[in-house]
């Protein structure tokens, strides 16, 4: 799995390439915190190269929205979500959790 | 039929969805096929190193990929801690954020993904979790 994040007046970017699972989904986990460290809590999950994910990502997803939306100063959002990692979302009831966006450009724009 | 032995660590997770990946795929499952039979693999396996194991390092996870008539048969086998199948709580699927629990998932979406769900608990032979699923046609 790989990780690059970049940093916009509105939200920060986290862009997923590859694969998250109970190996990979801590260094997630990492990036999204190194953002909130930084006061920020508005997030794009940008899942366009993810191959994989499995119930670890989404565990590290819910707490990461966790701490995003607490006293309402922000929330992840998802853009380019790949089918097979929407249709397990939609299995575990995650769907519901997160704001999804068909592109980077609409889920950036949203905050 | 087709068995490896993997070391029980989250690293090796990796090489045991490609493993039930080609059983899958010599089996002749579509793509929406492999990739559940590699989600429900994996979930097995993290279950295996944290709950059976408890923590990485600790033993074998043995994988066996075979073909009874139309399933492909995935059985994985540990020697850690057993457990009741049905002792496991469902997840909460549809609470808000904050009452959602975090475990529970793996097994959740195993049984959604695959068609038959087995476990039987040895002294000698251990534990042995047994999938099945049925190709389409």
């Amino acid at each position: 799995m790989e990780i690059v994040t970049q940093k916009f007046k509105h939200c920060d970017l986290i862009s997923v390439k590859g694969r998250v699972d109970s190996y990979t989904a801590p260094k997630l986990g990492e990036a999204i915190e190194l953002i909130n460290n930084d006061g920020r809590y508005k997030i794009v999950l940008d899942l366009s190269d993810l191959e994989f994910m499995s119930s670890a990502g989404f565990r590290t997803m819910l707490m990461g929205q966790r701490t995003c939306k607490r006293y309402n100063r922000g929330e992840i959002v998802l853009a380019c979500l790949p089918k097979r990692t929407q249709e397990a979302l939609d299995l575990t009831g995650f769907t519901t959790l997160f704001k999804i966006f068909p592109d980077q450009v609409s889920a950036v724009g949203n905050f | 039929m087709r068995t490896a032995i993997f070391q029980a660590n989250f690293k090796n997770l990796d090489s045991i969805r490609e493993y039930v990946a080609r059983a899958a795929k010599d089996a002749g499952f579509d793509e929406a096929g492999v990739y559940a039979i590699q989600l429900a693999a994996d979930e097995a396996s993290s279950n295996i190193i944290e709950h059976a194991y408890k923590t990485e390092d600790e033993g074998e996870i043995e994988c066996t990929c075979s073909m009874e008539g139309n399933n492909l048969v995935l059985v994985f086998r540990d020697h850690g801690i057993s457990y009741e199948l049905d002792s496991i709580p469902e997840p909460n699927l549809t609470g808000k954020l904050n009452k959602r629990k975090i475990g529970g998932l793996g097994l959740y979406l195993i049984r959604h993904l695959m068609d038959e769900v087995h476990y039987e608990s040895f002294d000698e032979a251990g534990n042995v979790l047994t999938l099945k699923k049925r190709i389409a046609g």
